[in-house]
């Protein structure tokens, strides 16, 4: 009996992704548990399993936009199939140049294109072999050739952006299908010159595009800043970092500080620890921060839980194991969700000063930044030390230039004073 | 009431098979023909007749060059001219009868007379047996075209002949001048030469084959054709016939020089018109164009409601398959399809030893229109089916656009190009590229081979070429 491989759903929010990769081929053997693809979501990547024993047949190639619920290959439950092969299938790549290309002109809210079986048998050779190298469905595609067909010629019209791509008929997809329009590819498509290149944005990209602009528009959002004397964490570091480490197997990072702070001073200025619902206004009493991880694949924001509660080591601990599981794309998606508010370190790229833009819906996001020797004056003298910029990007229609300025002037005086968190005072 | 849904005049290619698809798509049809044979020029005195005539005189060079091959004594062999006509006079009375057979399991009622349009909707056929007046629906002029005569020299039958005599003449000429190097002059001057006459072509124009050819393959065409004894006078216009001691000869001029060449036959082959004779066009008021060609609209319509025309008869390139496709396509209009003919996709082939086939524009042609083309070519030196069948002369060259590799045209000079160039017009036909022909799987060995590796040869990735 064959048993159908869908796309497993991922959540509420989740209608589909990118099949980014097949750890399989036709005809193989899959044991029940068995990873059969890597499945690329705006929000994590994940991998779908065999439910049975038997043999499988691949549906949908890689690099295809599915959806949830979508057949992307069946198995004959029993069957026995070929000795799966030592490599996983020279599919594409899950790292970024597995990257759908991107078509001019994408049609709007077009169904995702299946790879439709019997459609492999109704196209030209060169036809055939450009839409399995670039992952550009010819279905999509104005043919001028007899009777409609589409020629090679189309085929590289629309790849170099001189030809629409015309929206095509969801293919036994769901009908809540609303992932983007052209197909995904596995490659970057150079254009005739040379002098640019194209591919698809990931799910990841577009969401991560989708929700910056969406901060951008719907809030009023501005920034203030700050500077922190970082001498005084540093010393603590120096003075205890080597019996920290040897304690919890862990490097005592700035972070715990930073995570510890903004908690201390969220909890003084509630404000900052709110979002807006249309025109209520919601108070979190709780404190889940999340904390900017920046991946291959871009940024993500996986969110420790409950940090009021966790000391030091707990948040060092959370954020180092979030940032190895991003980085192998292994972070699960209900661990991205529900943060109140988001620490981004930009200065490990060496940043001095940035605005961060809103992760949306929360009210604000604090950018930590570059550490630099500076001279300042303290008790008339001028002296050299270790100073960071603060920004804390807010919005503004709930809260107040005086409460975001309180907030970080907190912040601030918890890193420069970190006695000051024992008594929280 | 009208007694036929349509009726077709003249049985050749065009219009036997126009008359057959009506008949298969339900249409009461009458076929007129004037000739005691159904099939036309094509059938009785063209297409078919010279090309039994090649395969014997091919048969028989084989045979002579067959020493190589084993055969033994070829050298003595000899031949009798009475019975390849015999042969070719068999296989065109066979065909006669297939095209009756078929006209009968349709339905067609084949009327034998000199059918003439008396208006719309009705055409007298006069014959030895009285007049008929057909009264019908639909007109179909299929009436063809007849030998161009050079008005200095007309055809007497003797030493001035057209292809009608030249493919039935009794002995082999010694010395045979044939005026142009068209298809049919180069057809029947190889199955002349083959039989041993001493064949010169007089050609007005630079090149052989006509101006649809390159001018690569029709020099390699030329160079293998000289191999074979004939001999070429290219850039020649000719001027007449005169008597001389010895007979006669055909005079010509280049370059303002005389020349002369004797000759005991001269073959007229320059080219066809169209024939309206008796048709009675002026008087039904048929629209005729400057060259005596009828003139048609997009859906094969003259000028008179009801009467169609196609074929020589009408503008386009004088083939016996544009003429049965255009015959489809009136036949399929009439029923209530939509017929149709892809111009762009009708080859050309001329029947010699190594035959010279064409489709689609040449390079020349493209590069007029300022298309940019990629060229790919392939000697049949390089092809295994060639070597071993003796046949390495000529090669295949694919004209690609360079901006989206569609095939624009295929020219060969092959031994079978005639068939494999059926695979190029597949290809055009639904707009296909190089690439598709280079991913198309060729049996191997075939000389067929050779035009994949031109295709490949298009993105410099032929396999067999260096």
């Amino acid at each position: 009996m064959a048993v159908e491989v869908k796309i497993p759903p991922m959540g509420e929010s989740i209608t589909g992704g990118l099949l980014a990769a097949w750890l399989v081929k036709s005809g193989d053997a899959v044991r029940k548990g068995q990873p059969l693809f890597s499945y690329e979501t705006d929000k994590v990547t994940s991998e779908g399993t065999a439910e049975v024993d038997g043999q499988i047949t691949l549906v949908v190639n890689a690099g295809t936009d599915v959806v949830v619920g979508q057949v992307v290959a069946s198995i004959e439950a029993g069957a026995a199939g070929n000795a799966p092969s030592a490599a996983p299938a020279p599919a594409a790549k899950p790292a970024a140049s597995s990257a759908p290309a991107a078509t001019a002109a994408p049609a709007p809210k077009a169904a995702p294109v299946a790879a439709k079986s019997g459609a492999a048998a109704e196209i030209s050779p060169a036809v055939r072999r450009l839409s399995e190298e670039t992952g550009l469905d010819p279905a999509g595609l104005e043919g001028t050739g007899k009777a409609g067909r589409v020629t090679k010629g189309d085929m590289l019209a629309a790849l170099s952006g001189q030809a629409p791509i015309r929206a095509v008929a969801p293919a036994a997809a769901p009908a809540a299908a609303s992932a983007p329009a052209a197909p995904a590819a596995a490659v970057v498509i150079p254009s005739r010159d040379g002098r640019t290149s194209r591919k698809r944005m990931s799910p990841l990209r577009r969401k991560i595009a989708e929700r910056l602009v969406q901060a951008k528009s719907e809030t009023a959002m501005l920034t203030t800043f700050n500077e922190v004397n970082m001498a005084p964490v540093m010393e603590l570091r120096k003075r205890h970092g080597e019996e920290f480490l040897k304690k919890y197997g862990i490097k005592l990072g700035f972070m715990s500080f930073f995570v510890k702070a903004a908690v201390q001073a969220m909890k003084e200025v509630p404000a900052i620890n709110a979002q807006l619902d249309g025109e209520d206004i919601i108070e979190n009493h709780f404190y889940d921060i999340g904390v900017a991880v920046g991946t291959d694949k871009g940024l993500m924001v996986p969110v420790v839980r409950d940090c009021d509660q966790l000391n030091f080591a707990g948040i060092e601990k959370a954020i180092g194991d979030f940032g190895k599981r991003a980085r192998d794309g292994k972070i699960q998606l209900p661990e991205l969700q529900g943060g109140v508010f988001t620490i981004s370190n930009g200065g490990i790229y060496g940043s001095m000063l940035s605005t961060p833009i809103l992760n949306h819906p929360q009210a604000a996001i604090m950018g930590l930044h570059n550490i630099v020797e500076r001279p300042v004056a303290e008790n008339g003298q001028v002296v050299i030390r270790p100073i960071m910029y603060l920004a804390l990007s807010y919005d503004h229609r709930l809260i107040d230039g005086k409460e975001a300025v309180t907030f970080l002037v907190k912040v601030r005086q918890y890193i420069e004073d970190p006695q000051r968190l024992l008594f929280g005072v | 009431m009208s007694q036929f849904d349509l009726v077709v005049i003249g049985s050749g290619p065009g219009g036997y098979v126009a008359a057959i698809k009506a008949g298969q798509l339900g249409l009461k049809v009458a076929l007129v023909e004037k000739d005691n044979s159904l099939g036309g020029t094509c059938l009785n005195v063209g297409c078919i007749p010279s090309k039994a005539l090649l395969h014997s005189t091919e048969v028989y060079q084989h045979a002579v060059h067959g020493k190589k091959h084993g055969l033994v004594g070829a050298e003595k062999l000899t031949f009798d001219v009475a019975a390849m006509l015999a042969n070719k006079d068999k296989v065109v009375a066979q065909l006669n009868m297939g095209v009756g057979a078929l006209l009968k399991k349709r339905n067609v009622e084949v009327v034998r007379g000199l059918g003439r349009l008396v208006k719309s909707g009705q055409v007298l056929v006069r014959s030895t047996a009285g007049d008929r007046t057909l009264e019908t629906k639909n007109i179909l002029i299929a009436t063809g075209s007849v030998p161009v005569e050079l008005p200095f020299m007309k055809f007497d039958g003797e030493t001035v002949i057209s292809s009608d005599h030249g493919i039935s003449l009794k002995a082999v000429p010694e010395k045979m001048v044939v005026v142009g190097a068209g298809a049919i002059g180069l057809e029947l001057g190889s199955v002349w030469a083959r039989l041993g006459s001493q064949v010169t072509v007089v050609e007005m124009l630079p090149g052989i084959g006509g101006p649809a050819y390159d001018t690569d393959v029709a020099k390699a065409a030329q160079n293998a054709f000289e191999k074979q004894g004939l001999k070429f006078e290219l850039g020649a216009k000719v001027t007449g016939v005169k008597k001389t001691a010895a007979g006669s000869a055909l005079t010509a001029e280049r370059d303002g020089k005389s020349l002369e060449f004797p000759a005991d036959k001269i073959l007229v082959a320059v080219g066809r018109k169209a024939n309206t004779t008796g048709l009675g066009a002026q008087e039904a008021g048929l629209k005729l164009d400057e060259r005596g060609r009828i003139v048609i609209d997009a859906h094969y319509q003259t000028n008179l409601p009801g009467v169609y025309a196609i074929g020589d008869v009408v503008t386009g390139p004088m083939l016996a398959h544009k003429a049965e496709e255009e015959g489809v396509a009136v036949a399929e209009n009439l029923a209530g399809k939509k017929g149709h003919v892809n111009y762009g996709v009708i080859p050309g082939v001329i029947y010699t030893d190594p035959e010279v086939a064409c489709v689609g524009l040449s390079e020349a042609e493209a590069k007029a229109k300022n298309i940019e083309v990629a060229i790919g070519k392939f000697q049949l030196a390089g092809n295994g089916r060639a070597i071993a069948s003796d046949c390495t002369s000529g090669f295949v060259k694919v004209i690609a656009c360079a901006k989206t590799d569609k095939l624009l045209g295929v020219q060969m000079v092959a031994k079978g190009a005639s068939e494999m160039i059926a695979a190029a017009c597949a290809h055009m036909e639904y707009g296909g590229s190089a690439e598709d022909v280079a991913r198309t799987c060729f049996a191997h060995p075939t000389v067929s081979e050779s035009f994949k590796e031109a295709a490949m040869a298009v993105s410099k990735s032929s396999i067999h070429s260096l």
